[in-house]
């Protein structure tokens, strides 16, 4: 199955201080043990809200708004799209992360839908 | 099932294959390595649940094998009446063992040791892909039983069949190199290859795929990609995989049927694994000399990849791709391929005069694709009534009911045709 980690990594994510040389290492030899055991097929990393939109639907009204977004708890910092084989082998794995706070979200992707 | 149960069945899957890994270059052989690296999962299932799951698990199962690894040896030295060697057999194991299994490097060495052992050639091709798929998958007897539509027994036959046999022709805990890495290499392939076409198009049963199947093989494929990063064929197998996953679910029909490469809603193709495939293809076509048989292929599943809708396909460079690979490694079965190409960059009076060419060919004789390909090409020029029995023989060769009932679908087509001609 495929999940989604959704990395909603609290206010830190929205600040223009990058992570520390140490913490990126960490990041990476994390996400280098992930691909090495065949589980990451996409990784990505977002720009803060504050260059973000966002599109509000209300029957034929579209509205857009300008970032940045105030529920700073639910602002995600960054996805991972793993293949594993059950969600309590992605829990295991995603334990392993090298973070220290911020709420990671575990979904798993509708499988043979058409797009 | 608790929790805590749930979480190690993961951690298991997670770390069973760098277990048995390390612990078979220490004791020399798959069998032993496993029980040793099921001993530890016991004593997880005991410890766990009450103490809680440690911190590094795959460590602490480790740690634990490793201490019934050095027991076993010291007794095995005893049996065999080697006091002098138990000292410094002990400290070997030692050291092989643990000074510090998280090294990824040796971790990697490890893995790719015990792939080869277990895709060696001295077992036979069903017992390589049971093996494989118990040591390195993680897949209990039962899963793989049911994976292959075989009785329990049989399965668990076929592993211990295969890890005495390895035992009985000393076939060594080894990453191979030169010649032999090439021809071991190849063995490995084959098997994760294996693995996949068999969830791909599965040969017998009412299950056009089985997609669970596919999945391990990739995964088998993706994690050989970066431990063997400089063979240009683990990417081209990789890519190969990729590509043609990317149409697992355009390949299956609202009510199961399949549905043939060309009539696919190409809408439907899944673009993350095509990107992946097109990436892997890249990295196997930068590395150094000429392209092997699985990325040659990969690059003929590319073509259609790339192609936004049937009719844009590339066929003449589809059929100059069959041309090497029927250079590299010919087969009636690739000429048939290369027909079908022809047949489609040509006009189908080439393909078939191609095709025809293989009739007479005694490995193609049950082969239900011949007449398939023969059908289609006959129902091309207008010949109906010979399409007609040709797929009627072609739906009387499959074992698949899925692709008989195809088959019988285009026979009555071409029946119709003929009335309505």
């Amino acid at each position: 199955m495929r999940v989604l980690i959704i990395a909603k990594e609290g206010g830190q994510s929205e600040t223009a201080t990058p992570p520390t040389p140490e913490a990126m290492a960490e990041y990476q030899k994390f996400n280098d043990e992930l691909v090495k055991a065949g589980v990451v097929l996409e990784a990505g990393r977002l720009h803060p809200s504050s260059e973000g939109k966002r599109v509000r639907f209300d029957g034929k009204k579209r509205t857009v708004i300008d970032g940045p977004f105030t529920e700073s708890k639910e602002l995600v910092a960054g996805y991972w799209l793993w293949q594993v084989r059950s969600i309590d082998e992605a829990l295991e794995w995603l334990k392993r992360a090298p973070y220290d706070g911020g709420t990671f979200e575990v979904r798993e992707v509708l499988e043979y839908e058409g797009m | 099932m608790t929790d805590a149960h749930r979480a190690i069945e993961a951690i298991w899957r997670i770390e069973s294959a760098r277990l048995i890994a390390g612990l078979a270059r220490v004791v020399g052989d798959i069998g032993t390595a496993e029980d040793l690296a099921q001993d530890a999962l016991v004593a997880a299932l005991e410890q766990w649940p009450a103490d809680g799951v440690p911190e590094r698990p795959g460590a602490w199962l480790m740690g634990t094998a490793k201490h019934r690894a050095i027991d076993l040896i010291r007794r095995r030295k005893l049996l065999e009446r080697k006091h002098e060697e138990i000292g410094r057999d002990f400290e070997r194991a030692q050291e092989g063992l643990g000074l510090d299994p998280a090294i990824d490097e040796e971790v990697g060495d490890d893995l790719l040791g015990l792939i080869f052992m277990a895709c060696h050639p001295v077992l036979a091709k069903a017992a390589r892909v049971a093996l494989t798929l118990r040591v390195l998958g993680g897949l209990t007897t039962e899963e793989i039983a049911r994976a292959f539509l075989v009785p329990v027994p049989a399965i668990a036959q076929r592993i211990v069949r295969a890890k005495r046999t390895l035992a009985e022709a000393h076939v060594r805990f080894e990453v191979p190199s030169g010649a032999e890495r090439i021809a071991r290499l190849a063995s490995v392939l084959e098997v994760i290859y294996l693995i996949f076409n068999e969830g791909y198009s599965a040969t017998a049963g009412d299950d056009w795929v089985r997609p669970a199947l596919c999945e391990e093989a990739l995964r088998l494929g993706r994690i050989l990609a970066e431990l063997a990063p400089t063979e240009p064929e683990v990417h081209g197998l990789v890519a190969l995989m990729e590509i043609q996953a990317s149409r697992l679910s355009a390949r299956v029909g609202p009510s199961g049927e399949p549905v043939l490469l060309l009539d696919q809603e190409r809408a439907r193709w899944d673009r993350l694994l095509i990107r992946r495939g097109l990436a892997a293809l890249e990295r196997a076509e930068r590395l150094e000399g000429a392209l092997g048989p699985y990325t040659l292929q990969a690059a003929i599943a590319a073509c259609h990849a790339r192609a936004l809708t049937a009719a844009e396909t590339d066929w003449p460079r589809i059929v100059a791709l069959y041309d090497a690979v029927a250079q590299l490694a010919p087969s009636p079965v690739v000429e048939l391929n290369r027909a079908v190409a022809v047949g489609m960059a040509f006009g189908p009076a080439a393909g078939l005069d191609l095709v025809d060419a293989l009739v007479a060919e005694p490995s193609l004789k049950s082969y239900h694709l011949l007449p398939a390909v023969r059908g289609d090409l006959l129902r091309k020029l207008g010949r109906s009534e010979e399409a007609r029995a040709e797929f009627e023989r072609a739906a009387s060769l499959t074992d698949n009911v899925r692709e008989r009932e195809l088959l019988q679908r285009r026979a009555a087509e071409c029946a119709a045709e003929r009335m309505a001609g």
